[in-house]
């Protein structure tokens, strides 16, 4: 109970994904800032924000709305991302749960935080909260299936086997799974269903800040943004780790391994901030039919090339 | 009885002192990340450009944790500039109370601080610290990139 505890509020959960995430989200914004020729905000900028929002402003409560739901949708989306991020951070430090089938439960803790930002929108009352989550429902309707079909295809790769910890022992015992042309096709494919799921600026519609002014998150205030801040680090830590886990080999903590570990998660968050920083919004129906047809054809392809052995 | 009493002396001082410590961790965090929210009235539009020309890179104020935001319900400093005649005052008053407390309150320009020209035109509503309170006043027309950043800093080292 105490172990279990532990690793929900301190070591993987809540206060090291957050705090790790947070310096992810620096890095994030400098180097946006760096790609703007700009210089970009200090190293503990994101704690400035999240303590600020949690301890220094007010929280406005809707008038025409369900204030309960509308305070509970930000704990919820918390929780989702710590759990998931406590299920994908044990297999990838070394720690073994013993739990067969973990890949399916992490799928669907993945998209807890969506959810609870659709109901704290829509209890909010909000015209412009209410598109901002019609918006992020088509988004999830888009980007879930291809998530799951690349969650399929890492499965498919390493023998049916259900469990991240299983799929980081095959690819450290024989190569990485990006070392074979379905391997970079599933990577291509994960990147962009990130992307989606992080609401960075290809596909953040629901959120769109000159658009409907924030989207999803116009009414909250204080330190129910401030939690809704922190799941928003938790999310941008254990997404590039998931797929670190999948495809990159997971991390060996040795020596070198542990640079190597680093070096992995900051080039997969590059990676998503180079895309954020050259790419204008889109608008939802081409995302849809970014997803529904263009990313499902390629992770098609690339699960008919794995059960053909490529 | 002496003893006692000391001792009483000595925790009350720790709780000050931990007060003190936790309100000046509250009060740094605040001045190192505000979010901006640009109120317009009825505005020539020239001062709306210079604001904008804070964001860019040549002066680059997200170094000092400045944001620009699109939901008042986010914002710690109301930004306001432009002649606020007596439509802009209702929807002045209705943005600034939405605004989640604290929030400071800057007039640009001489239309925000003084009226300018439009001072003693009909449907002038007086400058905006007649309306709302304010708390840094940015004079010119337009105030240069530069005047503003060093407004915004003489804002935060008054807070």
């Amino acid at each position: 109970m105490a172990e279990n505890l532990f690793y929900f509020f301190i070591f993987p959960g809540l206060l090291f994904a957050g705090v790790t995430g947070a310096f992810l989200s620096w890095f994030d914004r400098k180097i946006t800032a760096r790609v703007q020729f700009r210089k970009g905000p200090p190293l503990l900028q994101p704690f400035y924000d999240f303590f600020k929002l949690l301890l220094v402003k007010e929280t406005i409560l809707p008038k025409h709305g369900s204030p309960m739901v509308f305070l509970s949708a930000p704990l919820f989306a918390v929780f989702g991302a710590t759990m998931a991020g406590v299920f994908i951070l044990l297999p990838l430090l070394g720690i073994n749960t013993g739990f067969r089938g973990d890949l399916l439960v992490i799928f669907y803790l993945l998209t807890i935080p969506s959810f609870s930002y659709i109901i704290g929108s829509l209890a909010s009352g909000n015209p412009l909260a209410a598109v901002g989550g019609s918006r992020e429902m088509k988004l999830i309707l888009s980007y879930e299936l291809t998530f799951l079909l690349v969650v399929a295809g890492v499965i498919m790769k390493c023998g049916q086997q259900f469990d991240l910890n299983s799929v980081i022992q095959t690819q450290q015992a024989g190569t990485p799974f990006i070392g074979s042309i379905s391997g970079v096709l599933l990577f291509i494919v994960a990147v962009f269903c990130i992307q989606a799921k992080l609401a960075l600026v290809p596909f953040d519609m629901p959120e769109a800040e000159a658009e409907i002014t924030e989207g999803i998150f116009i009414e909250y205030s204080g330190a129910a943004y401030a939690l809704i801040k922190l799941t928003k680090y938790i999310m941008f830590f254990i997404l590039p780790a998931f797929i670190v886990a999948m495809l990159l080999n997971g991390f060996k903590l040795e020596g070198l391994g542990i640079l190597w570990a680093i070096l992995k998660v900051l080039g997969v968050v590059l990676l998503i901030t180079l895309i954020r920083n050259t790419n204008p919004r889109i608008r939802i129906k081409q995302a849809m039919k970014f997803f529904l047809v263009w990313m499902n054809l390629i992770a098609v392809i690339a699960i008919v090339l794995i059960a053909f052995g490529y | 009885m002496d003893e006692s009493h000391r001792c009483n002396c000595n925790c009350t001082y720790s709780i000050w002192i931990l007060i003190n410590i936790i309100v000046g961790f509250k009060s740094y965090c605040f001045k190192k990340s505000l979010w901006v929210f640009h109120f317009g009235g009825a505005s020539c539009n020239n001062c709306d450009i210079e604001i904008l020309d804070c964001l860019t890179p040549r002066h680059d104020l997200e170094r000092f944790g400045i944001l620009l935001v699109g939901s008042i319900r986010h914002a710690d400093v109301l930004l306001v500039n432009g002649s606020i005649n007596m439509r802009d005052k209702e929807r002045l008053l209705e943005i600034y109370h939405q605004a989640p407390k604290p929030i400071l309150v800057v007039a640009i320009g001489a239309c925000g601080c003084t009226g300018g020209i439009f001072a003693e035109g009909i449907t002038f509503a007086g400058p905006v610290d007649k309306i709302i309170p304010v708390n840094a006043y940015i004079p010119g027309c337009p105030p240069k990139p530069e005047a503003i950043i060093a407004g915004i800093v003489k804002l935060v080292q008054s807070s």
